[in-house]
């Protein structure tokens, strides 16, 4: 068993900032291709924001150093300072006009550049993003050659270059594996507990600074990312319509619950 | 005023500390050493401590060293229990002398809140009024002990005849107080007495204890005189019958005057012994009160609604620069906190009036107080060195459920006999625990909401006055985003601005000023969250943004008055906003259009109903609006109202909590509401009106909670008002 102090983990946190669709009324703009952005609030990725705080509990109990990145503009900085304010030690932005309108293979290969750059045992994105597609964490490993664990809700460090990783499974069920290091995983919201940042934790690494990488600077060609390489395009973007079989159950509340129980029995969902 | 609960429990085994056993005996060893002492001394039958000898020593030498050494040790022990006051933070206390002086008079001369739990208040005023009467009696005592036959100054003649009956009167009745306060403490146990096993051992033996030392000071002071009295001729007829010296002067009558004298001796020892013991002893625990209650009462907080800063001395903009927020260990509470744990009486009047702990949330407030207590007494002793740790405090002895589970309603502030604070205690806990990232889950997305949209909901700002338009057909609500002016600006927070029920709440206070004839405007999308439970949730930083925010919009807005409907708004704008114009509930404005007859209200149509007023905790408690909401419910012709008699008023129960409570998701094993709601059927009535949109809230759900949909309804004043409104 390898002391605490030895094991001294660099860790890779990879978050988006996203509109937070708690915080946000969502709604198509004319043309269809993408969301009404004008009186958007925008937060970090609420998965993103679990994958940071696991690693800050990682490096807190078995110490490391906790780095997080985005690929993003000037405006990410925000996003990234508040992540610091956790608890990370390093901010990192990857800021090129020719990442704009990169697919997730694109944003992929943008984080792949960063994650080469340093020398990390772990890196962790989270499961999904509000608006994305779950698939940028899967795609890191591969372009890393890493091995990769998705929905990950437990995390043991083990100390001999293992992880013991928790997975959910459909049904509930949690899977348990070993994993090696240096490997990339996705983390599953309820990990853990975020910890909370208020504007005193901003305003204590508001002047931290966060250097910023171009494509020039990661060694990104740009013809790998950016829109013109995106091989994924968005086509269309709609509410659909309410469709209809939804059933009102009327009466008192002893009937509506007998009522509810007897659908849910006849339906599978209570057995 | 209500009863005590006298409801007679299963005893819990009454186990004493080992201390207080070998304490005790060595108070009794003492005392019997002072009988065979007195009794070799008593040669030439002399009743006066003074000139008694003991064994052919003089006795006197006994009677210096009791005060010597009892004031000795009660000095160091003093001093000892100094230290964490002083090492506390600083807080300003000597403002308001005047009002302070008041505040002594009352709460603590005149004990007035005692009588608000009726027997033991009553008893407690018959102790403490004879303590205050035999101070002079045991001062005059002490002396006695070393200088032959002592008066004090003045009670020589008259007045010391006139004070003697007196005296005897109070012992007697001290006597019979203790009494009866040890048969309820051993046979009734009122419950809120009762130690949770989770806070540790019963309290009932430290209390028992301290009832038999008064007594036997009681006695032990009777019995002294009683032997002197028994040895003159015709000494009972000057006696008051019935009194304790009374009785033990008809019991002794007719012994040999040289027993008479040793017994008048040994009772003077044993109270020598026992006045000096229990002073030393005071300060271990809650009769500590003895000593502090007059320093806690006159430091008490003088000003209502508000909350205090996060450091004293430290500006706002200075608050960037402090290393760390609120408490997070002992000695970051705030000397005044330390002194209201010394002063703790463990009464349970706070915690019975907690609703926190009525619907079994983790939170009792007089453990809040003996639990840090308990601490500083560990880690302060009064022997050894001083061993404070600098362990968290949450964690340790308080968790984070317990202090998220305050409302801040105030009712605890407003039931304790001896000033003790609560709420300044969970903010500042709470500010630590925001500083170090402890936030619940639940209340964090409403906080990142509130400070990107100025609102909990992340709706969106351009929305805020959206309500306007459901005011009435073609009805004209004035804006300031839209460069409309009026004196009288209607602040509208939250709540009332995005909610659709609580909407009706501001299109009925629209409808209620236009009625009224004022001339009112509202901010519209630069209108921001008063803030008023951010600050109260330990998110200061967050608090000062939205208040720097609406200070402009107000500022800007040219009003010269502002009237608001949620009573949270009012207690933030009145009370931790500065510069703002005179603000008033809407409730207040009501009562005086109604009374000028600028308003007249119609008679209610359905007389069939039976109406109660809830308070709110933020226009009773905490701004003392109690009268007006109800003076306007009463102007409605027809309209039958009782109250809710015991929980009325300043002893109102919180509906659950508004701002980010709504948000935050306790443990407990019933909702605040409804044990609301069952008190307002209990008191008859079908109706529930109250004046603040998370009340109404609260009591909504609950009427759903408790099954009485259809028998019970709530709504607010102003809708009430808007109902009955002649044009």
């Amino acid at each position: 068993v390898i002391s605490r102090e030895e094991i001294d983990m660099e860790i890779l946190v990879c978050v988006k900032r996203v509109p937070d669709s708690a915080e946000n009324e969502i709604s198509v703009a004319p043309g269809g291709s993408d969301i009404r952005r004008e009186d958007l609030v925008y937060s970090v990725n609420e998965w993103d924001n679990y994958a940071v705080e696991e690693a800050i509990q990682i490096a807190e109990r078995d110490g490391g150093n906790v780095t997080v990145v985005s690929v993003g503009d000037s405006e990410t900085e925000e996003v990234i300072r508040r992540e610091m304010a956790m608890g990370a030690g390093q901010g990192l932005l990857l800021n090129d006009a020719a990442f704009e309108g990169s697919d997730g293979l694109g944003i992929a290969t943008i984080l792949e550049a960063a994650a080469r750059k340093g020398n990390y045992d772990l890196i962790l994105t989270g499961a999904q993003a509000d608006d994305g597609a779950a698939q940028v964490g899967g795609m890191l490993a591969a372009l890393l050659d890493r091995p990769y664990a998705s929905l990950v809700n437990m995390i043991e460090v083990k100390g001999d270059g293992t992880l013991r990783v928790g997975r959910e499974i459909e049904g509930g069920a949690q899977e348990i594996s070993e994993i090696d290091m240096p490997c990339v995983l996705s983390i599953q919201t309820g990990i853990n507990e975020p910890r909370y940042v208020g504007l005193r934790g901003i305003r204590k690494v508001a002047s931290v600074e966060i250097p910023e990488l171009d494509a020039g600077a990661l060694g990104v060609s740009a013809d790998r990312v950016g829109a013109g390489s995106a091989k994924v395009r968005r086509a269309d973007y709609f509410i659909p319509a309410s469709g209809a079989g939804a059933e009102m159950i009327e009466g008192s509340t002893e009937e509506v619950a007998a009522k509810l129980v007897d659908l849910l029995r006849a339906k599978g969902g209570i057995r | 005023m209500t009863q005590d609960h006298l409801s007679p429990s299963r005893p819990a085994p009454v186990r004493m500390p080992r201390f207080v056993l070998i304490l005790l005996a060595a108070l009794v060893v003492l005392s019997g050493l002072a009988w065979m002492v007195v009794q070799y001394s008593a040669t030439d039958p002399s009743f006066s401590p003074a000139s008694a000898m003991i064994g052919g020593f003089p006795a006197r030498v006994l009677f210096i060293l009791i005060p010597l050494v009892g004031l000795a040790a009660f000095g160091w022990i003093i001093a000892r229990r100094a230290i964490p006051l002083l090492r506390a933070a600083p807080e300003p206390r000597f403002d308001r002398i005047p009002k302070r002086i008041a505040l002594v008079l009352g709460i603590w001369l005149a004990q007035w809140r005692q009588p608000r739990y009726m027997l033991a208040g009553v008893l407690h005023i018959v102790v403490f009024f004879g303590f205050l009467v035999l101070a002079a009696r045991s001062t005059q005592l002490v002396v006695l002990g070393f200088v032959e036959g002592f008066t004090l100054p003045g009670f020589g003649g008259a007045l010391g005849s006139v004070y003697d009956t007196v005296k005897d009167i109070a012992a007697t009745a001290v006597l019979v107080a203790v009494v009866i306060l040890a048969v309820r403490r051993l046979v009734f146990r009122p419950a809120r007495y009762a130690v949770p096993e989770k806070y540790g051992r019963d309290h009932t033996p430290e209390a028992l204890f301290v009832l038999g030392l008064i007594g036997t000071l009681m006695i032990s002071e009777s019995l002294f005189e009683a032997g002197y009295l028994a040895a003159q001729s015709e000494a009972a007829h000057s006696l008051t019958p019935l009194t304790l010296v009374w009785a033990f002067e008809r019991m002794l009558a007719g012994l040999p005057v040289a027993t008479l004298a040793d017994i008048s001796l040994t009772a003077f020892t044993v109270h020598a012994l026992t006045f000096f013991f229990f002073l030393a002893f005071l300060p271990f625990g809650k009769h500590f009160h003895v000593i502090t209650s007059l320093f806690n009462v006159f430091f008490m907080r003088v000003t209502k609604g508000n909350v205090k800063p996060v450091a004293f001395g430290v500006s706002d903009e200075a608050l960037d620069k402090l290393e760390s927020f609120g408490v997070k260990k002992f000695d970051d509470f705030t000397w005044k906190h330390v002194l209201d744990f010394y002063s703790c009486v463990d009464c349970g009047r706070c915690s019975d009036r907690c609703p926190a702990n009525r619907v079994g949330r983790p939170l009792s407030p007089r453990f809040i107080s003996i639990k840090a207590r308990d601490w500083a007494f560990e880690r302060y002793p009064v022997v050894g060195k001083a061993t404070p740790d600098g362990v968290p405090l949450i964690g340790s002895i308080y968790d984070p459920d317990e202090i998220w589970s305050c409302t801040t309603c105030g009712a605890c502030e407003q039931e304790c006999p001896v000033g003790i604070e609560y709420i300044d205690k969970m903010v500042d806990l709470r500010r630590g625990m925001v500083d170090d990232g402890m936030v619940p889950q639940s209340v964090q997305k409403p906080m990142s909401a509130l400070e990107k949209r100025g609102n909990p909901w992340g709706k969106l700002e351009k929305q805020r006055a959206a309500w306007t338009a459901g005011v009435a057909e073609g009805a004209k609500i004035k804006l300031v985003e839209k460069g409309e002016t009026a004196d009288t600006l209607y602040f509208v927070d939250s709540i009332t601005s995005y909610d659709d029920r609580m909407q009706k709440i501001a299109q009925a206070t629209a409808r209620v000023l236009q009625g009224g004839g004022v001339d009112f405007a509202v901010i519209g999308k630069d209108e921001k969250d008063s803030g008023h439970d951010v600050r109260r949730f330990g998110e200061e930083m967050l608090f000062q943004s939205l208040r720097e925010q609406n200070s402009e919009s107000i500022e800007a807005s040219g009003a010269k008055r502002i009237v608001v409907s949620d009573p949270h708004a009012l207690n933030a704008l009145r009370n931790d906003y500065s510069g703002m114009p005179p603000v008033q509930h809407v409730s207040e404005l009501i009562a005086e259009k109604l009374d000028s007859g600028e308003l007249k209200l119609a008679p209610l149509a359905d007389g069939s109903k039976t109406y109660t007023y809830h308070d709110p905790c933020y226009l009773g408690r905490h701004n003392d609006t109690y009268d007006a909401p109800r003076r306007a419910i009463d102007c409605i012709p027809g309209l039958r109202r009782v109250e809710m008699e015991g929980n009325c008023r300043d002893r109102s129960f919180c509906c659950g909590g508004g701002g980010l409570m709504l948000f935050y998701e306790p443990e407990e094993e019933q909702r605040m509401g409804v044990v609301r709601v069952r008190q307002a059927a209990e008191a008859g009535a079908d109706v529930i009106v109250t004046a603040c949109p998370f009340c109404l809230t609260n009591i909504e759900d609950a009427i759903k909670v408790a099954g009485l949909e259809g028998k019970m309804e709530v709504m607010d004043l102003v809708e009430l008002v808007d109902g009955q409104l002649q044009q």
